[in-house]
């Protein structure tokens, strides 16, 4: 009883934060933490499958979260009818020509008897159809980026509803991660590890520069929404009646409500995923799963295929966190290839995992809110506390002003200090596993 | 003549930046394959330690700077290289001490040891931009070239330029005074010998009385003075960005993997395996082949097989063939 207890007070807490950030500095940025920590929540329910459950080390969670943004543009977007005319053909029989130069290389590989012949023919393979490839690709790609670039110079999207996004944006990272565990899985841990951190940059490069996909650098603005706009909201006689008979004006009510309906919506897919891996965790599955990340061996001899296992929960988790991506892109409206950084979206998201309690979703979510919490108030306290450091220096010292604006980077140290004060004194994390 | 021109211009932009690159990386490489064998976990945090030990090489020169040291036609970071060691080492030690002598002590799981390094990681980040911020800094002084690109126009008599930077030359000459001096004292002194039966070993070693503490320490100050090389000549050849140490992070891991991971032999060959496969896939192939094939043949395009910014994604690529057909690596490493 008593650790229920303490996980309600741990949650109890979370929340008190939240609404002390909104009684101190305002209801919208509380609100905002809110929507970003149930995200957060969700990524830290796809790292803990695959680390909690099975012990995998992914650290390319950033790659899985830009999947699924990239899912949002893809979905959502309205299509650019001249760029597919223009550049359209080009572009998918190039992308077809590469995928059957793979398939011939995979051919070759499998049918030929190994020796030189083979990998002379898989070498000549591979680079006829890169050059082919390149040939069908290119001028594709070029006339749809010409396609007015100021706004487009894209494809577009399916112009479907967003929401639909969040689904997509799961399968496409689960896409994603089929094909990389296929290769790394089965290789020790710390290859897993290298090698996810390298998947994670390339999605992040090829997102970058190919503009036809979706404007690369040039960001794709002005996703469509789930929600109203808060514009409507304020020219609504209806709603602006409510909000002055709350006694909120119409500006701030409006803001709020679009960000309260994000928030329950992100509730819902919180709560339905949390209760499938409450479900797995509990299902014979999930005992299984245990079983091989406690001893790897011992459950090889009772006949469970752990390469299978380990590449069915790392392709799971990864779609959770290609929700959770397509979820935050939808939350922002915009989709900025060069915002994501490994720090950010990967490693907080395993600070998160391991503070909440690695192997209990609850302690995820737990641990996605409250670092979640941290990671945005820090910076203020960070300088509340160089102010007060720098309050005894002379105005306009170098060293004063130095401090001050470093004060930004404290959050980065911070984290890492929580990481290493958890793993050290309380290693199974706030909630840990029972 | 033409032939002339073309492999002036091929070691100008491919071969010198190339080599300048591998040994940057091999360097580093070496440091992360001798925290493997030694410590036995893969550090995440050596991206981090090179740009801490670049950085009091980078406040020192500014110091020495403003008191009027120069180092004539070389830059100062050189003179302030053995101060920034030390430094390093100090950090190094410290953070052994604190973090992860506990985790030692425990016996704990290699992959719990990744995450604390990915701890430090995070530490070493914020305080690297908390103390010189996350800008551009540079740092390079003397001599822009020991040959530019006009002299050697004018001496040999060619179209094409060929232009050694002073920090190429540097690098080179630096890598290859340390790796001899590694390679020496793992070889010959005692202290190396024991390091490497440690590594190859543990039980062995203990057995004859090697004391495991001393072996640790030995390898971190050695990390530590490979780290703040590697990090002093990248700076200098590029630039100094604490962003950019981060994301060297993975070339090295692959160049430590490819060469086979926990032989430092290995590690030099996958440097540089992996910057010349970088260099080459990306450069624009235009000029040289300008030159070597008949004008009717001479390509329209920039003949680049991928743009600049997949330079990830080319060491990633070899480390998967590597992975794949040879999971130990080129130099049989420590086995899976």
């Amino acid at each position: 009883m008593s650790e229920q207890m303490k996980k309600l007070g741990l949650f109890a807490l979370v929340g008190a934060l939240i609404l002390l950030t909104g009684y101190m500095q305002s209801w919208n940025s509380a609100l905002q933490i809110l929507n970003m920590g149930l995200i957060s929540a969700i990524m830290a329910i796809g790292v803990n499958l695959q680390w909690g459950f099975a012990g995998l080390f992914n650290v390319g969670v950033m790659g899985f979260v830009a999947l699924g943004g990239l899912a949002t543009v893809l979905v959502s977007m309205p299509p650019v009818p001249e760029a597919w005319s223009q550049g359209g053909a080009g572009v998918v029989l190039g992308l077809a020509l590469g995928a059957a130069t793979i398939v011939a290389a995979a051919l070759v590989a499998s049918r030929l008897p190994k020796g030189a012949t083979r990998s002379l023919a898989i070498l000549g393979v591979l680079v006829a159809g890169f050059f082919l490839f390149r040939a069908v690709f290119d001028p594709g790609v070029e006339a749809v980026e010409a396609v007015n670039p100021a706004v487009s110079g894209y494809l577009g999207g399916l112009g479907l509803p967003v929401v639909l996004a969040w689904p997509v944006g799961g399968v496409l990272a689960a896409g994603g991660a089929w094909l990389i565990g296929k290769t790394a899985l089965g290789l020790r841990s710390d290859y897993l590890a290298i090698a996810t951190l390298g998947i994670a940059e390339i999605i992040i490069a090829v997102m970058k520069n190919e503009d036809w996909l979706a404007r690369g650098v040039k960001n794709v603005i002005g996703l469509p929404r789930p929600v109203p706009y808060e514009i409507d909201l304020q020219n609504d006689p209806g709603f602006v009646d409510r909000a002055s008979g709350l006694g909120i004006d119409p500006v701030t009510a409006s803001t709020l409500y679009v960000k309260l309906e994000y928030a329950l919506m992100f509730l819902v897919v919180l709560v339905i995923l949390l209760w499938m891996a409450q479900m797995a965790l509990k299902s014979p599955w999930g005992r299984m799963m245990r079983a091989i990340r406690d001893n790897e061996v011992a459950a090889e001899a009772m006949g469970k295929d752990v390469t299978r296992r380990h590449l069915h929960i790392f392709v799971l988790g990864s779609a959770v966190c290609g929700i959770a991506g397509a979820m935050m892109t939808t939350l922002d409206g915009q989709l900025t290839p060069g915002t994501y950084q490994p720090l950010r979206f990967t490693f907080l998201v395993w600070v998160m995992v391991i503070v909440g309690g690695s192997g209990n979703n609850f302690g995820a979510v737990l641990g996605g809110m409250l670092i979640w919490f941290l990671w945005v108030q820090v910076e203020p306290m960070g300088l509340a506390l160089m102010q007060l450091v720098t309050s005894g220096m002379a105005e306009g010292s170098a060293l004063k002003s130095h401090l001050l604006d470093s004060a930004a980077h404290m959050r980065l140290l911070t984290m890492g200090v929580i990481l290493l004060l958890v793993l050290r004194f309380s290693p199974r994390g706030l909630i840990p596993e029972k | 003549m033409d032939l002339l021109n073309a492999v002036v211009a091929l070691s100008n932009f491919v071969l010198i930046p190339a080599i300048a690159y591998g040994s940057q990386l091999a360097l580093g490489a070496l440091g992360v394959t001798l925290i493997y064998g030694i410590l036995r976990f893969s550090n995440f945090a050596h991206g981090d330690t090179m740009a801490f030990g670049a950085m009091i090489a980078v406040l020192l020169t500014w110091w020495f700077q403003a008191m009027g040291i120069g180092f004539g036609p070389l830059p100062t970071a050189l003179l302030t290289l053995p101060l920034a060691i030390m430094g390093c080492m100090a950090l190094v030690l410290v953070t052994d001490r604190l973090v992860y002598r506990f985790y030692r002590a425990q016996k704990a799981k290699p992959v719990i040891l990744v995450i604390v390094s990915m701890g430090v990681m995070f530490i070493l980040n914020g305080l690297v931009r908390f103390i010189i911020g996350p800008g551009d800094q540079r740092f390079a002084d003397g001599e822009r070239f020991i040959i530019s690109a006009r002299d050697f126009k004018t001496w040999s008599g060619l179209d094409e330029g060929l232009a050694i930077k002073t920090s190429q030359g540097i690098t080179v000459v630096v890598a290859v005074i340390c790796v001899a001096l590694l390679f020496w004292f793992l070889g010959k002194t005692r202290t190396g010998k024991s390091m490497r039966a440690y590594s190859d070993n543990e039980d062995l070693a203990l057995l004859s009385g090697i004391n495991p503490e001393r072996v640790v320490m030995i390898t971190w100050l050695i990390v530590a003075a490979l780290a703040t090389t590697a990090g002093v000549l990248y700076g200098l050849d590029k630039s100094f960005k604490p962003f950019v140490y981060f994301q060297l992070l993975l070339p090295i891991f692959a160049s430590a993997i490819v060469g086979g991971l926990g032989s430092p032999l290995g590690a030099i060959a996958g440097g540089f395996v992996i910057a010349f496969s970088e260099v080459t896939i990306t450069y624009a192939w235009k000029k040289v082949l300008g030159y070597l094939v008949p004008e009717s043949l001479e390509p329209d395009g920039l003949v680049q097989l991928l743009s600049t910014d997949y330079k990830f994604a080319v060491s990633f690529v070899i480390l998967l063939i590597v992975l794949l057909f040879k999971p130990t690596g080129l130099f049989r490493g420590k086995a899976v």
